[in-house]
């Protein structure tokens, strides 16, 4: 099949029938209605399940129970919403079931605004719930990187028995981009026999299966917190992605940015580098695991004077990039959080303030 | 070589429409191609504008404050967006409901009254059809041929239309033409 | 003479942690009974409520899922959803579905899901400490209506089963007890029906319990029945309140009916 001509929220639903999971429970709110809109009418079609739910916290228990027996299971929200349904996330990873939640972000903080954002950094990778969680975060930068994130989704929720989060500012979700629905990003069916509450006669065993998250014990709570560590863990070592790009030459200034922020980086970048101003930039794709370790190393380039990180919020990855740089360069940020999205020409802007 | 044009008029004159045709009509002819709207409560009848951005390499910033051109198609929107028009590019006005000029010297300024002639081929929605037409046919950001395969695309599911909409594509650029 | 007390096969073999005279084993016991009657064991997925049921899977034999407070009928729709082939049934007390859990038992309902609620009524929050509910009855006192509860401040209790027969979607709404064994009976031939009718995809099905708590309530379990009987049993009428066969029609009444 050739390229699709289509818009990121509806990409992002069909990428989910691609990947293989036909379950999905929403509750709408602007910018990502759209994923409702198409799914309702392609999922009957797909032999799949639709069904809009009277909140996001109902939504959120809708996606419990259903991933609770096993079955695959995605829900799309924006930023308040996402609030919302961030008590049922809580339990969803105290109970390792696998599940797919994409926030495509709105401004904030409380009703805030419906245009682009990127104030959720922190309510995604540092949290958002209660409790000592994380989700496995991916932030696309284009409608086709969004559609392949979604589609390896799933098989890296069902890895981890963890919910991964596609955390995609309001652009992805609202512009038409040529698009790709790659048969290899496919998700393998996967065994779940061992602790989905299926049904004892669905999986033809005598045991049954719990699935909960209340460990009145001490010991036993502390020990299932380690071993949802342990899982954290593996994911920094396992699935850190990032992009380095005009990393080669000798760059002074270093950025920091993901999702459409960083394309617009690349931009100046690019015109910087016309006017023979090098600067380089590291584009988390997975904003947790952060890719620490490539900011680390990015920083050593002798040329390097500062960093800059670049997004639309109030610099809530500013920390991150901090503890990555580990003091060896200042780190300066630069943002806006209103819903109007910084041009190439304000970035290249204050590259040039910070080394002046 | 990146092109980015602007469409912008009032809701309901089928702006979103004009520039999916346009980003069809461009990723058909192997560009890379972004397109954006304006979303939100603005969307209601209120100015809606969108951007397709089309260029031979990948898209870096799709967010365009100076676009190369505009495609205005009503007066509040060419007020507000042509100052912001690349100098040497290209600002079509709908002459139909706009009366004033682009203010601008710079730009190839192109006037259709695409009401009218939407009127004399029996249905003035095919209006944003024949601005599309003409503003390609002076602008060549895409070939005249692949707009019109795009057309045929967007109006399969309502394949009534597409007779007219073809007369529409016509008239567009032999009016772009007589200018 | 051959055995005349069996412990069902879907209850496990275990000592519960509820109080003395507390009514949740009786209806734990009723549940398991009708499972094993009806042979379904192995398609059966429980949820756990938050509320003095939540350890309840520990006296169970089959699938269990524990859920937030009140959220168990949006758990049980996605599971139905995804896998109508399985029985599924929620366990919840007045807090956790009267209070917190209004809007999902609700739409829940008004959807027509097509699973169980077995729904304990006993005028209080049991696992915090005998906190007012919604249900509450008039002037009763509780840790946080120390003086009685005044209706001019908090209102009437919530008649769940009557406000749930109000809505227009098919459904089985019925009201019984649990204070002594002919009661008891009635309430388990409900119970029997509510998950009949889901396995033949009829409708959603609500077996509402007015049930004790002598704890909570500072009573021996002979006067907490009392009470029940004299205070909770006029306000709470038994009876079922719909059946998924009646017409629907806008004038409808919601008036029990006895059955």
């Amino acid at each position: 099949m050739g390229k699709v001509l289509m818009k990121g929220n509806e990409a992002i639903g069909e990428a989910a029938i691609r990947a293989g999971c036909l379950n999905y429970f929403a509750y709408p709110i602007t910018p990502q209605s759209e994923v409702a809109e198409y799914l309702s009418r392609r999922l009957p079609e797909a032999g799949g399940v639709f069904l809009q739910g009277e909140s996001e916290v109902a939504v959120s228990y809708m996606i419990f129970g259903a991933a609770a027996c096993g079955e695959r299971v995605f829900t799309t929200s924006s930023s308040p919403g996402i609030s919302l349904m961030s008590e049922g996330i809580s339990y969803i990873t105290a109970a390792q079931c696998p599940a797919v939640f994409v926030n495509i972000m709105r401004g904030g903080p409380g009703l805030g605004g419906i245009l682009p954002s990127q104030a959720d950094y922190m309510q995604s990778v540092k949290g958002g719930g209660h409790g000592d969680y994380k989700l496995l975060v991916m932030a696309p930068a284009s409608v086709q990187e969004a559609v392949e994130m979604m589609m390896g989704a799933f098989a890296l929720a069902e890895k981890y028995r963890n919910p991964v989060m596609i955390l995609g500012d309001g652009l992805i979700g609202q512009m038409m981009e040529p698009v790709e629905f790659p048969d290899s990003l496919k998700a393998e069916p996967t065994n779940k026999d061992d602790w989905a509450t299926n049904g004892m006669a669905t999986r033809n065993r005598k045991r049954r299966n719990l699935v909960k998250t209340l460990y009145l014990d001490p010991e036993e709570l502390n020990s299932h917190n380690l071993m949802l560590k342990a899982k954290y863990e593996q994911m920094e070592r396992e699935e850190v992605r990032y992009e380095a790009y005009n990393v080669d030459g000798d760059y002074r200034v270093l950025i920091v940015s993901y999702g459409t922020m960083s394309r617009v980086c690349r931009t100046a970048i690019d015109n910087l580098k016309e006017q023979g101003f090098e600067v380089g930039m590291i584009r988390p794709q997975t904003v947790f695991p952060f890719p620490k370790t490539a900011i680390y190393a990015a920083v050593d380039r002798q040329s390097c004077r500062a960093v800059l990180c670049v997004e639309m919020s109030m610099g809530q990855m500013v920390e991150d990039v901090e503890r990555s740089v580990s003091g060896r360069r200042p780190v300066h940020w630069y943002g806006k959080c209103g819903g109007e999205v910084p041009t190439p020409e304000e970035v290249m802007e204050e590259v040039r303030k910070i080394v002046k | 070589m990146q092109n980015e044009i602007q469409f912008a008029g009032f809701g309901g004159q089928g702006i979103m429409l004009m520039g999916q045709i346009m980003a069809q009509a461009a990723m058909d002819q192997g560009y890379e191609v972004v397109w954006i709207p304006s979303y939100g409560p603005e969307m209601r009848g209120g100015t809606a504008y969108c951007t397709v951005v089309i260029s031979d390499r990948p898209i870096g910033s799709p967010i365009i404050r100076n676009p190369k051109h505009l495609v205005a198609m009503n007066r509040p929107s060419l007020e507000k967006f042509a100052p912001a028009v690349k100098s040497g590019g290209i600002i079509f006005i709908n002459s139909s409901i706009i009366s004033i000029d682009a203010g601008r010297d710079d730009v190839d300024v192109l006037k259709v009254p695409i009401i009218e002639i939407a009127k004399e081929l029996g249905n003035v929605k095919a209006a944003n059809i024949v601005a599309l037409a003409a503003f390609v046919s002076r602008s060549q950001v895409v070939d005249f041929e692949r707009l019109r395969e795009s057309v045929k695309v967007k109006f399969a599911s309502k394949e009534k239309l597409i007779p007219l909409n073809m007369k529409a594509l016509e008239e567009g650029q032999k009016a772009a033409m007589a200018t | 003479m051959g055995k005349t007390f069996q412990k069902p096969e879907a209850l496990a073999d275990t000592i519960t942690h509820y109080c003395p005279g507390c009514t949740h084993g009786v209806a734990h016991r009723l549940v398991a009974e009708v499972i094993d009657e009806l042979d379904i064991r192995g398609r059966t997925v429980g949820i756990a409520p938050v509320g003095c049921a939540v350890l309840m899977y520990n006296y169970f034999t089959f699938d269990f899922q524990e859920a937030a407070h009140g959220r168990a009928p949006a758990m049980a729709t996605g599971i139905k959803r995804v896998r109508p082939d399985l029985v599924v049934f929620t366990y919840q007390g007045d807090g956790d579905l009267a209070s917190i859990g209004m809007g999902e038992i609700v739409h829940a309902a008004n959807r027509g899901e097509k699973f169980t609620v077995i729904f304990i009524n006993n005028a209080v929050y049991g696992m915090t400490g005998g906190q007012m509910a919604p249900t509450t009855m008039p002037d009763q006192r509780t840790t946080t209506s120390p003086f009685g509860r005044k209706i001019l401040d908090t209102g009437m209790p919530i008649k769940m089963s009557e406000m749930l027969a109000a809505l227009q979607t098919p459904a089985y709404i019925t009201r019984q007890t649990l204070l002594n064994p002919k009661y008891i009976n009635k309430a388990k031939k409900a119970i029997k029906k509510a998950f009949t009718y889901q396995i033949e995809n009829t409708c959603f099905s609500f077996v509402e319990l007015v049930s004790t708590c002598p704890t909570n309530w500072g009573m021996t379990p002979l006067d907490a029945i009392k009470w029940a009987e004299e205070k909770m049993l006029p306000y709470y009428s038994l009876g079922v309140f719909k059946r998924p066969e009646e017409e629907e029609s806008a004038t409808s009444s919601s008036s029990a009916k006895n059955g």
